[in-house]
């Protein structure tokens, strides 16, 4: 069974992810934040693949994307890195990239690659559900490897069934109609958008992204959902702060 | 029978097309999708449409017998005298039709990304003429080498963005005018400028530019008796201006289509835009298609003299004329570019906008037959470039 299986088997409440870019702030780094976002105590990874042109993404995390592909950052180098924790990681990783990057490396290779490498995982935000039915569905499956959804807001009901009945590992429940990066607080149209999701007894578990920057609405969200995902205030730390201070940010969202 | 190059009911033309957009878009893609084709078709919108193209554009814009043109390379070479239209290029077709589109949603605001300008300065004028905000963003580098531009839409009432991010070009403006529409998906219409981005805009574009070539038809017909020409030829970036020119040839399989891209400083050089040369199969900006990417699906900065071909892509269109043969991939450099808007300027006293001197440049390159039938779309004037005219002057 996916560790992230046995995670959501184990843990429905308060779970902790984080996003970080790959490559970034040092080509090498990616490893060691792993691990230091794993001991201490972050439910699963989200790991950023460098886009060129990540639409999906706010300043935050393009910048990053930039400063990590500039550093000569790519698919073989991440796999050959994730290869090297395989049997010694124990937290969960999702990879978190582009369409256009799982086109050009191969659609196939990249399954193989995924597997290689014990994830099972992925978030593609430009692969649209009709897409994905057509032409990755089976695929993915051929590999154990699930795929996760965005909802937004304007998702209608209708729509969140569906992406629902899909839905293997979790719904990504975007937080605001916007581009990622930190915003600081949770509205009350964030919360009432919240308990509507909440209130469809969706068999998914749920997992709000997008604006989620601190101790407080980490936990505001967790009241609401299944947990949340940290992103552009983490990469924005590693910034200013270094990999070496991993530590001191867990332990401000979830200490 | 459906023609084979009208897009299908997914949205596709061939293996290029589609929808690639973030979930965070769907609602708004959707709308559109579910709108454009019955308001466009509807005789409200065909009538202040083709109002507004004859009374405030200026069309229909004249085919020209360029007689000095004709006598050089030989056959009859007519122009489409898009250059002729208010704002100075076709662009304004586009942005006139998705003006009124976007009044029927109810939308409030609209967003446009621009390289060159000249899409963002056709959309700032028609948000002036319907009292709508506006805002456009363009890259950092394009609003230096654009600046006349860049004053035009200040002056015009709209808000101009520069995208800091990439290259600082049109794919980055893109991006930035993306990432605003997911933000405020609400009130806002996305205006885009080519046959580019999900479906449905490659298509509601290619609708829009249609009327050059339903132009052609008649004009041509009324001049000469013809119902066709032997070939025609348009610039390619996005390729918008080409698609309307194309578009109601595409069916005529006796009509020899030519799409010329901007070969920079020669195709291999590694300093060039020509995309169906260098472009594999991937996704770009919503759409599949062919693009300049590196062996990871990194996308290439593109290089070209000119500020409206310099984009990584082309329309999905135009992936699938070029893949299918339908349409004739040619190129031309910065310095064949230049050369024929030098000549055509110096034959004809028309200076081409920079774009359309690439269209230009290939008569040079083909075999014209005596009784061949020629129409360059003449897609822009030249009154933007002039400081790079002026430049690379040779006494």
């Amino acid at each position: 069974m996916s560790k992230l299986k046995t995670l959501f088997q184990n843990k429905d409440k308060n779970l902790c992810s984080v996003f970080f870019t790959s490559g970034f702030p040092n080509l090498n780094d990616t490893t060691s934040i792993i691990e230091k976002l794993g001991s201490n105590g972050v439910d699963f990874i989200e790991v950023g693949l460098p886009y060129s042109d990540p639409m999906a993404d706010g300043p935050t995390i393009q910048h990053s994307s930039s400063v990590a592909l500039t550093n000569g950052i790519n698919l073989d180098i991440i796999f050959e890195q994730l290869k090297t924790i395989k049997d010694s990681n124990n937290t969960p990783l999702l990879l978190m990239g582009y369409l256009n990057q799982v086109l050009k490396y191969g659609d196939e290779k990249f399954c193989m690659q995924c597997v290689a490498c014990g994830i099972d995982t992925v978030i593609l935000p430009d692969l649209p559900m009709i897409e994905y039915e057509t032409k990755y569905k089976a695929l993915f499956a051929k590999y154990g490897i699930s795929n996760v959804f965005l909802i937004t807001p304007q998702t209608s009901e209708k729509r969140i069934r569906t992406i629902d009945a899909m839905t293997e590992a979790f719904i990504y429940v975007v937080a605001s109609a916007s581009i990622t990066g930190a915003k600081g607080e949770i509205s009350e149209q964030q919360i009432a958008y919240f308990e509507r999701i909440k209130a469809m007894n969706l068999k998914s578990k749920l997992i709000v992204g997008f604006g989620i920057s601190s101790k407080e609405t980490f936990n505001t969200v967790c009241q609401y959902v299944n947990g949340a995902i940290i992103g552009s205030a983490f990469v924005k730390f590693l910034d200013s702060k270094g990999v070496e201070k991993t530590d001191d940010f867990v332990k401000s969202i979830i200490g | 029978m459906k023609s084979q190059f009208q897009v299908d009911e997914n949205g596709y033309y061939g293996q290029f097309g589609g929808a690639f957009i973030p979930e965070l878009l769907f609602p708004n893609v959707q709308e559109l999708e579910d709108n454009y084709l019955q308001i466009i078709e509807s005789e409200e919108f065909q009538k202040e449409y083709k109002y507004l193209l004859k009374d405030y554009v200026g069309r229909p814009t004249p085919l020209y017998l360029a007689p000095r043109l004709s006598e050089k390379y030989g056959g009859t070479i007519y122009l489409k005298r898009e250059d002729l239209n208010h704002t100075g290029a076709h662009k304004v077709n586009n942005t006139i039709g998705q003006i009124l589109i976007a009044k029927k949603l109810g939308k409030k605001r609209i967003i446009a990304e621009t390289g060159a300008g000249q899409h963002g300065v056709a959309t700032a004028t028609v948000c002036a003429l319907m009292n709508i905000d506006c805002v456009v963003f363009m890259g950092e580098v394009d609003i230096e080498r654009q600046a006349p531009n860049v004053a035009r839409m200040k002056m015009l009432g709209a808000t101009v963005v520069p995208a800091t991010s990439g290259s600082k070009t049109l794919k980055d403006a893109t991006n930035e005018a993306i990432r605003d529409w997911i933000g405020n998906p609400e009130d806002t219409y996305y205006l885009i400028g080519s046959v580019v981005g999900p479906h449905p805009y490659p298509d509601m574009v290619g609708r829009l530019q249609a009327i050059i070539s339903e132009e052609m038809k008649w004009q041509l017909k009324e001049k000469t008796g013809k119902e066709n020409p032997d070939t025609v030829i348009a610039c390619v970036g996005g390729g918008s201006n080409a698609a309307g020119a194309f578009y109601h040839y595409l069916d005529e399989k006796d009509v020899d289509l030519i799409a010329v891209e901007a070969a920079g400083l020669g195709v291999f050089s590694g300093e060039s835009a020509a995309t169906s040369q260098l472009g594999e199969v991937g996704v770009l900006h919503g759409s599949k298609t062919i693009l300049m990417q590196d062996e990871y699906g990194q996308v290439v900065e593109p290089y070209s003299i000119s500020a409206g071909l310099d984009y990584p892509g082309i329309g999905p269109l135009h992936a699938y004329l070029n893949e299918s043969s339908r349409a004739i991939f040619m190129n031309a450099t910065d310095q064949e570019a230049l050369d024929a808007a030098y000549e055509l300027t110096k034959l004809e006293g028309i200076i081409p906008a920079l774009e359309s001197a690439h269209a230009m440049a290939v008569l040079g390159k083909m075999e014209i037959k005596n009784d061949q039938v020629i129409i360059v779309n003449l897609s822009g004037r030249g009154d933007k470039d002039l400081e790079t005219y002026i430049k690379h002057l040779k006494d």
